[in-house]
């Protein structure tokens, strides 16, 4: 685990691990999370497991923002880092101290690939975040936009506006915006997955063998003996 | 020669300029209003002596906006509400600040000043700043944070002893805010002691950002007649030379 670059100045020991997910919505990702998540339960590993915009403190504030339509990209994005703060600071940090293994279904990089797309300064969103710590493994879920889009649209055939990006005007239609707006996404993720070391998961095979590549990659951070005992993905 | 001194007209337009990066999206924007701070501690004298400049500067025939630090519709209620539910991380605090003062900055400070006004800021960014610093962050994060903030075209700082700050605040209100006095910081075991070592620590660091970015320091210790006339003569000098 290492330190964040720049946080808070005094040194602090992290012994737990941070594995985070990260893709566009559709990419299979956090089905791919819930199975690991299951598998290290599974072994008496203490877990806890995270999820992207979900701290009380500032659903409501966005909530209301987004009907109003009066988020611009930088309060946007402020307020996503307000809710990555806040669960760093209560849960993230603290357990990661405290030896657990912490499952994040997106982190900093979501961050660095919506919030460029919406128009903020790249370099401003990374400083923003460097007082979170550097995951042990960053995966990428990566994944054709109509695959993707197929999975978002059978569970949600109903879009929303800022889910379908249609803040950026990309288009009148929204299928449509979706579409432009998850292929820059996409265009971020990849411009930065070498940089950001991320391992990359082809998200359009079968669960199965998604996960077993997971589970061998997470493997190799754990103790020694749980190397033997990594077992073939028993389907739920 | 009108009675109404319609310096705006002939102020120019000017581009945004920022602290930092800025806000690329608003490359376009032009504007013609200023931009004034008042920083200092609850106690200090603040929003009486904003009331007093409004005054004057309406008088004149200027269009003034009155904006201040926690004021965004729409974020505002927000903080209250989490502060009230449970206790926020610094880091945690200092982006939920900063989101209210984007929210604030996008939506009316720059509108006001491309239609000329002057805005008047109940505290800007370097409260902002040294409540952060003072909790343990780094300044140069706060300082990225805020490369967004439009540069103000002049910041005064009330600076009074925290012994009379302390006096005030308690005459207004008998029971002392938890952050403002520094509550969260574990400084000390009573409130007095902790408010004091608060507040020193928050000079400190408004002493270290006034050289840094310009702040004139303005001794707040005096009878508030005599902080205005001080504080309005430096207005009017300043936008007499526009």
């Amino acid at each position: 685990m290492q330190r964040p670059k720049s946080g808070s100045p005094k040194k602090f020991q992290i012994t737990g691990k941070l594995i985070v997910v990260e893709g566009i919505d559709g990419s299979g990702k956090s089905t791919q999370l819930h199975l690991l998540d299951r598998w290290l339960r599974g072994r008496g590993l203490p877990v806890f497991t995270t999820e992207w915009n979900s701290s009380q403190i500032v659903r409501e504030i966005t909530s209301k923002g987004k009907k109003k339509g009066l988020l611009t990209p930088t309060t946007f994005s402020l307020l996503h880092a307000t809710d990555f703060a806040d669960r760093y600071e209560r849960n993230i940090l603290p357990l990661l101290r405290g030896g657990y293994i912490v499952l994040a279904d997106r982190y900093a990089y979501t961050a660095y690939a919506r919030d460029v797309v919406r128009g903020s300064s790249p370099d401003w969103v990374r400083k923003a975040y460097s007082f979170a710590a550097r995951p042990d493994i960053r995966f990428y879920f990566r994944v054709p936009i109509e695959v993707a889009m197929k999975r978002i649209l059978v569970s949600r055939p109903k879009l929303k506006f800022y889910e379908a990006g249609m803040d950026l005007n990309l288009s009148n239609d929204i299928l449509e915006s979706y579409r432009m707006f998850q292929a820059r996404i996409i265009e971020q993720y990849e411009l930065m997955a070498e940089q950001e070391g991320f391992t990359i998961v082809d998200g359009s095979l079968d669960i199965e063998e998604q996960q077993e590549k997971v589970r061998d990659t997470v493997s190799k951070l754990l103790p020694a003996p749980m190397k033997q005992t990594v077992q073939p993905v028993i389907r739920a | 020669m009108s009675i109404v001194s319609h310096w705006t007209r002939k102020a120019p337009a000017r581009p945004l300029d920022f602290y930092g990066e800025g806000i690329p999206y608003l490359k376009e924007v032009d504007i013609r209003g200023r931009l004034i701070v008042i920083e200092g501690p609850d106690g200090s004298g603040r929003s009486t002596q904003i009331d007093m400049i409004i005054s004057k500067l309406e008088a004149d025939g200027h269009g003034v906006l009155n904006t201040g630090l926690k004021r965004s519709d729409l974020i505002k209620e927000g903080i209250l509400q989490a502060k009230q539910m449970l206790p926020l991380g610094k880091r945690t605090l200092a982006l939920f600040y900063a989101a209210d003062f984007a929210d604030q900055l996008e939506h009316k400070i720059i509108p006001a000043l491309e239609a000329g006004e002057i805005v008047l800021a109940d505290r800007y960014i370097f409260t902002l700043i040294a409540r952060s610093t003072v909790r343990g962050i780094r300044t140069k994060w706060s300082e990225d944070l805020f490369g967004f903030a439009l540069k103000a075209d002049l910041v005064f700082y009330l600076d009074v002893d925290p012994n009379e700050l302390f006096h005030r605040v308690v005459q207004k209100s008998p029971s002392l805010d938890y952050y403002e006095s520094g509550a969260d910081m574990d400084l000390s075991d009573d409130l007095f002691s902790t408010f004091i070592t608060y507040q020193q620590r928050m000079a400190r660091e408004f002493a270290s950002l006034a050289k840094k970015y310009g702040l004139i320091r303005i001794d707040g210790n005096r009878p508030i007649p005599e902080i205005h006339l001080d504080l309005q003569q430096r207005i009017d000098r300043y936008l007499a030379s526009i």
